[in-house]
């Protein structure tokens, strides 16, 4: 049984007529890395959107299985505290929470809901050490309240970041890589990379292929106009990069 | 108008039983009652056509028949100190119930070095010259009716007295306990600090009530600070649910001083709050940090005034409201700039976090400016709380009730973690934390080394 089954599934803007998502099809086993490409506005950012729970968007048709569950009946925090994680491409600037009350309350919001006893500040402090180090992130960033005055790099990886503690089953990355420098990529990158292994998949939204060249994908798909139009092996990446979107859209085109 | 007049005859009534029972006053004194009160009679109390009153309506005040309720120590007077008493986190802690000095329950401390600390009562004989110098002379009774009335009907109040040089740590605790019987009563308590050069010290206003009756406050505070003053004001209203409120306080800032305001308004059922800072003195600055936590039908009228009357002065000011239920908060801040006041740089911020459809806020900055080097702005924001945000929160696995507790809880967190007084600190936090369900540890964000003013 797939981790993620996702079968011709249909969204489109809440109060709204625009579909965005066409008829997705999707596959996701554990233990692999997935990455969709696609141009801006092909779907790929959305379908993050709708799989982590978002109802800005209202899905249409079709279904998601999560462990072989419906994922759709369930809420976006129902969804995290199962093992889903979405890595978001625009982070949430929340003043007046420090970092370390978020992610405590995320942590123990997922510990209750397994039955678990919610931890204290000690063993808290004991759990993100090792994953600040990882990230290279400072003490001082606990105390910080989330992503308020953060730069472009020190969001994103305070996405990873939080990946890294909250040790999901399936993490989403919506263009992890965008607004990063190279530095800030590979630091990310090795993040990313930690976490990859046989108890978890990691899916990955990206418009451009250099993500892909430190975090290497066992699967590639193009998405087009809300729908996955051709997968492949890495190699695909690369090939996108070369000759660019356009020759998908017509092997798609001419397909239909 | 033939209401009006049978209006303040309520109230002219109260000032005749007043005057009866009151001792032998001083002629400046005597003489000051009776022009506030020949003022508040040929105006009248304002009405929703007045601009400075449109969004309060005041007539449950003015026709209420409020009896001036008796000096004793009432049990609810006893209870509020057993609840509200800063214990010993205070320097000294003086008591009023229903407008009178209760000796009783007060701390009072004679061995603040330079500073004295007493009720009016006492004052106006040890201390007469400072008390005529000074008292009434800020808080002008033309314009404010509820001023002129408290000039006509204070029967105790509290002044603060700090001497040249004067320095106290810990916080000088002021508290007013309201109490209504079998009949509504009145309060009209009023405070005076006079504050000499070089001096500095935190002040605490707590206004509480207990019992289930009605009863209206109407509170003056005077401030008068000297230069290289520092002077760190907290008001803190959590008066009970069937109560009106009406302050007004006016402060005086010299040279080179200051003064800090945070003001917090969480009780009541009408609240109406003036306040005045007047920024005579160069090179002085001025923050006005204001928190309003308002549900149910509460009614909480916020206007405050910054006049820049010399050069070089810098203020901030940052009022911040949380609506719920069919709660109505008005802010209207006012920054004036005189012509000499070259160089200043004034900042108002008002931000409003809407918890309900039918709760209304009206904010209302007001900028006149007559200098032409001057650095003033303001902004205004008021909406539901950020889904964006709870969404964030949610993602993380965190419930949806929970992300909007903690999200209000963060809104009003950025006030009150500027408010250094501990125990006004925590009592707001403990309070939130009540309202909204979260554990009473939380403490979402420590200050740290940021200055308090930096918005």
């Amino acid at each position: 049984m797939a981790l993620l089954e996702i079968r011709n599934l249909h969204a489109k803007v809440a109060h709204g007529d625009r579909e965005i998502l066409k008829g997705v099809n999707l596959a996701i086993e554990t233990g692999e890395v997935h990455a969709i490409m696609g141009k801006n506005g092909s779907g790929k950012s959305t379908l993050s959107q709708v799989l982590m729970g978002r109802e800005t968007y209202e899905v249409t048709q079709g279904e998601v299985l999560y462990k072989g569950r419906d994922l759709l009946e369930l809420s976006a925090e129902e969804r995290a505290r199962e093992g889903i994680f979405l890595a978001f491409q625009y982070p949430v600037e929340i003043p007046g929470v420090s970092t370390s009350y978020f992610l405590k309350a995320a942590v123990n919001a997922v510990r209750k809901h397994r039955g678990e006893k919610e931890l204290d500040a000690v063993q808290f402090l004991k759990l993100v050490k090792d994953k600040m180090a990882l990230l290279r992130m400072d003490q001082s960033f606990m105390n910080r309240a989330v992503n308020e005055g953060f730069s472009g790099g020190e969001k994103k990886r305070n996405e990873i970041f939080q990946m890294a503690v909250m040790d999901p089953k399936l993490a989403l990355m919506d263009e992890t890589d965008s607004g990063l420098d190279i530095d800030a990529l590979k630091v990310v990158a090795g993040g990313a990379n930690s976490l990859r292994g046989p108890d978890r998949a990691i899916l990955m939204v990206t418009h451009y292929q250099r993500l892909l060249n430190y975090i290497e994908p066992d699967y590639v798909h193009v998405m087009l106009d809300g729908r996955i139009v051709k997968s492949g092996g890495k190699s695909l990446a690369l090939e996108l990069e070369e000759k660019g979107y356009d020759w998908v859209e017509k092997e798609a085109a001419a397909g239909v | 108008m033939t209401q009006v007049l049978e209006d303040n005859t309520v109230h002219l009534s109260n000032l005749a039983v007043a005057l009866r029972h009151a001792p032998a006053e001083q002629p400046w004194l005597n003489k000051l009652r009776r022009e506030s009160l020949g003022c508040l009679d040929a105006n009248g109390f304002p009405t929703t056509r007045d601009e400075e009153w449109r969004f309060t309506n005041i007539s449950p005040i003015v026709r209420t028949r409020f009896e001036l309720a008796s000096p004793q120590e009432t049990d609810a007077g006893r209870q509020a100190v057993r609840e509200y008493s800063f214990g010993e986190d205070a320097s000294c802690e003086l008591v009023l119930v229903n407008g009178h000095f209760a000796p009783k329950l007060s701390r009072v401390n004679r061995e603040l070095p330079g500073i004295a600390v007493l009720s009016m009562a006492e004052a106006l004989q040890k201390k007469p010259a400072l008390i005529e110098q000074h008292l009434g002379r800020y808080a002008t009774f033309d314009g404010n009716p509820f001023v002129a009335l408290n000039n006509a009907m204070f029967r105790d109040g509290i002044v603060v007295h700090l001497g040249r040089g004067a320095m106290l740590k810990a916080p000088i605790h002021l508290l007013f306990v309201g109490s209504g019987g079998q009949r509504p009563v009145a309060a009209h308590p009023r405070v005076l600090v006079v504050a000499e050069d070089d001096a500095h010290a935190s002040i605490v206003e707590t206004y509480v009530g207990g019992g289930a009756g009605v009863y209206f406050t109407n509170a003056v505070t005077e401030i008068v600070a000297g230069d290289r003053t520092h002077l760190d004001h907290c008001r803190l209203q959590q008066e009970a649910a069937s109560a009106y409120h009406v302050s007004f306080m006016r402060v005086q800032v010299g040279c080179d001083s200051r003064f800090i305001s945070h003001a917090a308004t969480i009780g009541g059922k009408l609240t109406r709050n003036d306040l005045q800072v007047m920024m005579n003195g160069q090179r002085s600055s001025a923050t006005l940090n204001g928190l309003v936590l308002a549900g149910g039908e509460q009614h909480v009228d916020n206007h405050t005034l910054l006049h820049h009357e010399k050069a070089n002065c810098p203020s901030h000011e940052l009022y911040k409201h949380v609506l719920d239920g069919r709660a109505t908060v008005i802010f209207k801040g006012k920054i004036f700039v005189q012509k000499d006041a070259q160089k200043t740089d004034s900042k108002q911020t008002s931000k409003s976090l809407l918890l309900s459809d039918d709760a209304m806020m009206e904010s209302m900055p007001a900028l006149e400016i007559y200098a032409d080097d001057v650095k003033c702005t303001h902004g205004s924001t008021t909406g539901p709380v950020d889904e964006d945000m709870v969404f964030y929160l949610r993602s993380r696995g965190v419930g949806t009730q929970a992300a909007r507790h903690l999200l209000t809880y963060a809104f009003a967190a950025d006030i009150t973690r500027r408010i250094k007084i501990e125990p006004v600190r925590r009592r707001i936090e403990d309070f939130m934390a009540a309202q909204h369900g979260l554990p009473q540890d939380l403490r979402i964000t420590d200050l740290g080394e940021h200055d308090e003013a930096a918005l």
